[in-house]
């Protein structure tokens, strides 16, 4: 099986994540969008694991440190929302204007 | 033959992402939005099957269906977001629509491109791979691992600190 089906696939998910963070105004919502391009990253990651074989093993360790991380960043995003909440009583990061110039 | 049936399997999965992955960022519904996700990260868990990494596709399903998403739906139930259908799109819908459709008609020309001919063989691995990847973590990648579970603290303790009221704050 090619791995180029793998690879558009993981291209997919990546452009639709691309604009669901240009197009949302919602601040959960672009963090949904941004999870759907780590995961790209981590289907690619598991292709290229895959069509390595035996030596493609970092790959796959690869992809466990992204969906640590991935984790830590929904933390620290969601905590940061809630506080944007509490403070300004909106999410719309277009008007989340405070630190522009 | 057995090639035609994994053919079958990963194309049903890319449909299947494709229009959940189109609804995350299109629906006007944010629950909906958050299940839709799940419905994609199934599937990349299916695509991790598929490809043996078994343990990743059930970290996969334990850490983001198991605890991102249901992060996310407290997140909007905390933010009072609307539940019902509202507006949560930006003005620039076809700027964004014409970014992306560039990107991924770029990204996959050259990743096909670059990896043609490439095959990924399914008959070289047997079994499961779970007990090599537990080797290489605890022995060549046991640094990284152990500062992913050092930040992975940091971030439980800053989500906290930053999410926490003030002490003046409550007394108001």
């Amino acid at each position: 099986m090619p791995v180029a089906y793998f690879l558009v696939l993981s291209a997919l998910l990546f452009s639709i994540g691309v604009y669901g963070v240009l197009a949302r105004q919602h601040a959960v919502l672009v963090l949904l969008s941004i999870e759907l391009m780590l995961n790209a990253a981590n289907i690619n990651l598991i292709a290229f694991s895959a069509m390595l074989g035996d030596a493609g093993l970092p790959g796959q360790v690869f992809a466990l440190f992204v969906i640590a991380v991935a984790a830590a960043e929904v933390g620290v995003g969601l905590a940061i929302v809630i506080l944007i909440y509490r403070n300004r009583r909106t999410v719309d990061i277009d008007e989340m204007s405070l630190m522009k110039w | 033959m057995a090639d035609t049936y994994l053919q079958i399997i990963f194309w049903a999965l890319f449909v299947m992402m494709g229009i959940a992955g189109i609804r995350v960022v299109t629906t006007r519904n944010v629950v909906h939005a958050a299940l839709y996700l799940v419905a994609t990260l199934l599937g990349a868990a299916s695509i991790y099957v598929l490809l043996y990494a078994e343990f990743v596709a059930w970290v996969q399903v334990l850490v983001y269906v198991g605890a991102v998403v249901v992060l996310m739906l407290f997140g909007l139930m905390l933010t009072k977001a609307p539940i019902g259908s509202a507006n949560f799109d930006n003005n620039q819908r076809l700027v964004a629509a014409i970014c992306a459709g560039l990107l991924f008609a770029v990204s996959s020309f050259i990743m096909v491109r670059a990896f043609e001919g490439q095959e990924i063989d399914f008959t070289s691995t047997e079994g499961t791979t779970v007990q090599s990847v537990g080797e290489a973590i605890f022995s060549i990648y046991v640094l990284p691992f152990e500062i992913v579970s050092l930040l992975l603290l940091a971030a439980l303790v800053g989500a906290v600190v930053i999410s926490r009221r003030d002490e003046a704050e409550v007394e108001d």
